[in-house]
């Protein structure tokens, strides 16, 4: 059995094709980004080695420094839309009728393409025809905001798409998580006389602690790498208000055809993901782990 | 887990019929709360469904949420044979499907070699995979294009399969390893000693064993798949080859101002996936929950 199951030449059969895979779409590439960062290149012609000239003008491109306050606004706000979904998962893991297909019914949008929520969002806040607007002129408000195109407003804007389509993604986690919970430690601390809150806060919170470290990172991460949604809805605009970092990226190589700053800024986004997901871990880090039974 | 009565009700100690009417009371909220929740969700989906059974006239001149006494079915079987989305529909379908085989196949191949066999660099092979759902798309889209320009893969349906196949291994291989893990070992060994080759122990005993978490994965992997919109629209230029997240993206930009058709469209692009969930409903909550990681 041993010796069969450490056969090398079938271990590498079922390992290399996936492994070479990964490797060459995955990790090349991203060590590729950085090296490409280095070069002056218009994605046609050869490329000429600048040295760090472009991580340079990187550091002192104010467009670049606003989509990155961009990307880090929506991770904020991503993660603390994180306690109102942990609200609404305490309330669905407790004793509620049809809690189960809400939480599918909320999970839909997540299913759905970006791109097909961005233009469903984007006839949503149309100024003249749009739900939301003929929504508010029937209340009697008038001059409505003509959402997408006002720089106060664009992010604001966008956000509530985003909200709308993940919410059912992370209830599902946290009810997933609250409903593994032994019903018996929640029955001891009521019988010693906790209040719900008191059981919520000092019992149910910290024993799913791992995953709610799990969601703000991915909530964090997933901010940072918004690109679909924002590309269709507003390209970025009005005047950049709403430029985030793979856009601005998007937006230099494709269509400014300067691959080498594209490359740059993509190896600066890679840099911010891994850092912030490093980050969050060595944050929330804990000494004492938590014994479920 | 009386947690959500307990929320709204008043502290221990009050009387007892007080306390149940503020329980009816601290009930009646949360429902409505939750229910006005799913509302929300459902409300633009709803809309989109009955603007695409209108003409402009009807979209302008009807209150939101009211449907025109002829719905416009037409809409459908006009953009479906104009502005090529039957043919967006056929590319998403056969490329997806494509990606999702291959991408359990190799998934698979790695699990299975993760959790049976014992070789050294298991650790950090695993770690290569687990990591990978970490790297963000973007950061490898210019060198993948240089890559795919040089080998003669860009326009070509392979490069999207290809990129579709390796991002989504590592969450295919997260969801089969707990599923691998839990599998007893006993007949797998029996088989073995019977001196049966581990070619055919895959084949024939594993893969056939793990078809329910097979199906959760590949239901997983159609979603992102059919939904998948930054490749396609880097990698792929000729119209005929791109999929229908792109498509329907060129062609309301076309068409910006028929909301009908648009919303059609859009109704089109999305009901695959709403079909496959009213059938497969649990096993896209088990799949999501399994794979969580990736966001």
């Amino acid at each position: 059995m041993d010796k069969v199951m450490s056969n090398k030449k079938i271990i590498a059969l079922y390992v290399l094709p996936a492994l070479l895979l990964i490797l060459t779409i995955i990790y090349t590439p991203i060590v590729l980004t950085g090296y490409y960062g280095l070069m002056e290149w218009d994605g046609v012609s050869a490329m000429s080695f600048i040295g760090l000239e472009n991580y340079a003008t990187l550091m002192k491109d104010g467009a670049f420094w606003s989509s990155v306050y961009h990307s880090f606004l929506f991770a904020l706000l991503s993660t603390v839309s994180l306690a109102v979904y942990m609200l609404i998962s305490l309330i669905l893991a407790g004793s509620i009728k049809g809690a189960g297909l809400l939480r599918k019914i909320y999970l839909i949008p997540m299913l759905l393409s970006s791109v097909a929520i961005a233009q469903l969002w984007l006839k949503i806040y149309h100024p003249t025809n749009g739900m939301l607007n003929a929504f508010l002129s029937s209340i009697g408000v008038e001059n409505t905001p003509a959402w997408l195109s006002d720089t106060k407003l664009v992010l604001g804007a966008l956000f509530v798409p985003i909200l709308w389509q993940y919410a059912g993604f992370y209830i599902l986690i946290y009810y997933a998580a609250l409903k593994n919970i032994p019903a018996s430690l929640v029955e001891a601390a009521r019988i010693d006389g906790a209040n719900p809150w008191q059981i919520a806060l000092k019992i149910k919170l910290p024993l799913i602690s791992e995953v709610i470290k799990v969601t703000i990172v991915l909530a964090v991460v997933g901010s940072l790498k918004y690109f679909d949604l924002i590309y269709v809805m507003t390209d970025g605009g009005p005047n950049g208000a709403s430029e985030v970092m793979a856009s601005y990226m998007y937006h230099k190589a494709f269509r400014g055809f300067d691959f080498g700053y594209g490359s740059a800024i993509g190896f600066f986004l890679l840099i911010i993901c891994m850092l912030a997901t490093w980050g969050i871990r060595k944050l929330t880090a804990s000494d004492d782990t938590i014994q479920y039974s | 887990m009386k947690t959500a009565t307990s929320a709204a009700s008043p502290t221990a100690g009050t009387e007892p019929a007080l306390r149940s009417a503020g329980t009816k009371i601290g009930y009646g909220i949360l429902y409505f709360v939750l229910y006005s929740a799913a509302i929300i969700q459902m409300i633009p989906l709803v809309w989109l469904l009955f603007f695409s059974l209108k003409n402009n006239q009807e979209v302008f001149n009807l209150p939101p949420l009211a449907l025109p006494k002829h719905p416009k079915w037409e809409n459908y079987q006009n953009v479906w044979s104009q502005g090529n989305i039957e043919r967006y529909f056929l590319n998403s379908v056969w490329i997806t499907i494509i990606a999702v085989v291959l991408t359990i196949l190799l998934a698979s191949f790695v699990t299975y070699a993760i959790t049976r066999m014992r070789w050294k660099l298991r650790p950090l092979v695993l770690g290569l995979f687990m990591t990978g759902m970490m790297i963000p798309v973007h950061s490898t889209l210019i060198p993948l294009f240089n890559l795919f320009q040089k080998v003669g893969l860009t326009d070509s349906q392979l490069s999207i399969i290809l990129s579709y196949t390796a991002f989504n291994l590592p969450i295919t291989i997260m969801i089969l390893l707990g599923f691998y893990y839990a599998l007893p070992r006993e007949v797998e060994e029996a088989a073995i000693m019977d001196g049966c080759t581990v070619n055919r122990m895959f084949f024939r005993i594993v893969l056939p064993m793990t078809l329910s978490v097979i199906v959760t994965a590949a239901i997983i992997n159609m979603i992102y798949n059919w939904n998948e919109f930054i490749f396609v629209n880097t990698f792929i230029s000729s119209d005929n080859l791109k999929t229908l997240t792109v498509g329907v993206q060129n062609f309301v930009g076309q068409y910006t101002t028929d909301w009908g058709a648009i919303g059609a469209t859009l109704m089109i692009s999305i009901l695959p996936i709403l079909i496959v969930f009213l059938l497969l409903s649990n096993k896209i909550v088990e799949g999501i929950a399994a794979g969580s990681v990736k966001g």
